[in-house]
């Protein structure tokens, strides 16, 4: 009965250590698991003319619907998009972020995407704050 | 004759989906495949309706036109849950419901990788009078295919089916892979196939205007699928594969269109089988029934 008990605590204990630690890196900011590589990459299409209209379309058509046509979001689960967070961001954190999402809370993976609209997005992103 | 039966089958249930939304998109992600599935899953709280078009015409039969309407809907980030609605028309037979699937996509990780997994339970409840080809297992062959209505719509199959997809992003390109076990939940062994394929768009950078014929609107590829025998006879022997050019067309008004022939490539399956799909996307449906705040609409 007392190994019993004790078998029945340890597992208690260690599944509130495991909800805690899984707790802890769902609620760490996203950006900081950015790799190093990803972090510094310059947008290969910054400065093009095409870029933030083309960026504009992409976003009307694939960002919108949550993060609204002003980009603050809808002030409950979908985030404002203007924030100084993301005016802190490097455009190679913002296309890693599409890229990979946050499918925990909600925010597709947009790697399905060519990877110069994904660009084309940052640039237009960029081009709001 | 079953020409035009098919047509206005397809233009009634566009038709009627249509005017059941106000505004309507696709997503310019979403790969033309009619069989094999790709790692995308629908966006949380979007709800996007396809239909699935198969003509064909099995050995000492008819023509037929048999449709799958999806209705597809993003319920998490990684889940996705779909319901379809199959009927058929024979030509010189008749026109039938054919039954309705359920099924689940989960991504178990939360990350994109090199290669992404998706999990994919279905249920299906359909006679043995579907002929919509939405896969190919077993030794499935143009002689199922081949029988009529009134007999064929008398064998019931009560079926689960798993799915391994496995599916990459790499340089534009998707590569998916499907493996696929089926069981009839009534008798009959484990029967099992494969779907793989791969897509690119035209043009990877948007032109940043309106255009239809734009290359950036239209997606190209391939996809080959099977049957890999049974737990009785795993032999490929008498068993299908077709292999099917893909093409998909993002329409300016926001859906998308699908076009793959397909080419049998042993002597039980189809010689030609023709797919047309339809899809158009209702974003956050979800809204409909709650408040911005959260609460449910009154």
């Amino acid at each position: 009965m007392t190994k019993k008990r004790i078998l029945l605590a340890g597992l208690l204990a260690v599944g509130l250590l495991s909800a805690t630690v899984a707790g802890a890196a769902v609620l760490s900011d996203r950006w900081d698991h950015v790799p190093a590589r990803e972090h510094g990459r310059a947008n290969p299409l910054a400065g093009r003319a095409e870029a933030v209209p083309a960026g504009a379309m992409l976003y009307r058509d694939h960002c919108q619907q949550c993060h609204k046509a002003d980009a603050q979001g809808d002030g409950h689960k979908k985030p404002p998009l203007r924030t100084d967070r993301l005016r802190t961001a490097t455009d190679g954190d913002i296309e890693w972020f599409l890229r990979q999402g946050d499918l925990r809370r909600g925010m597709p993976s947009w790697s399905g995407l060519p990877e110069a609209q994904r660009w084309q997005i940052v640039a237009y992103l960029r081009s709001i704050q | 004759m079953l020409k035009n039966r098919c047509l206005i089958a397809i233009l009634v249930w566009s038709g009627f989906l249509l005017s059941l939304v106000g505004s309507v998109r696709s997503s310019a992600q979403d790969k033309p495949y009619f069989v094999t599935y790709s790692h995308d899953l629908e966006e949380p709280g979007n709800l996007e309706v396809e239909t699935k078009t198969a003509l064909g015409r099995p050995d000492g039969s008819g023509k037929y036109g048999a449709t799958a309407v999806e209705f597809e809907y993003g319920v998490r980030g990684w889940w996705t849950s779909e319901l379809y609605l199959d009927g058929q028309a024979t030509s010189q037979d008749s026109t039938l419901f054919t039954g309705f699937r359920i099924e689940n996509r989960i991504r178990p990780l939360m990350r994109e990788h090199w290669i992404n997994p998706v999990l994919y339970v279905e249920y299906e409840n359909i006679s043995g009078a579907d002929k919509t080809l939405l896969e190919v297992v077993g030794h499935d062959g143009q002689g199922d295919l081949a029988g009529p209505n009134s007999e064929s719509r008398r064998e019931h199959e009560h079926e689960g089916e798993l799915k391994l997809i496995l599916s990459s992003n790499v340089k534009n390109w998707n590569v998916s892979e499907n493996f696929i076990a089926e069981k009839n939940l009534g008798h009959d062994p484990w029967e099992f196939g494969y779907a793989v394929g791969a897509t690119h768009p035209l043009r990877s950078a948007a032109s940043g205007r309106e255009c239809t014929l734009c290359a950036e609107n239209f997606i190209v590829g391939a996809e080959a699928y099977g049957g890999l025998g049974d737990t009785w006879s795993l032999t490929l022997g008498d068993t299908s594969h077709y292999v099917a050019p893909l093409v998909g067309w993002q329409l300016p008004g926001g859906a998308r269109l699908s076009f793959s022939p397909g080419f049998g490539l042993t002597g039980s399956s189809l010689a030609r089988v023709y797919r047309v799909g339809l899809a158009f996307e209702v974003p956050q449906i979800s809204t409909w029934f709650h408040s911005e705040k959260g609460g449910i609409k009154e």
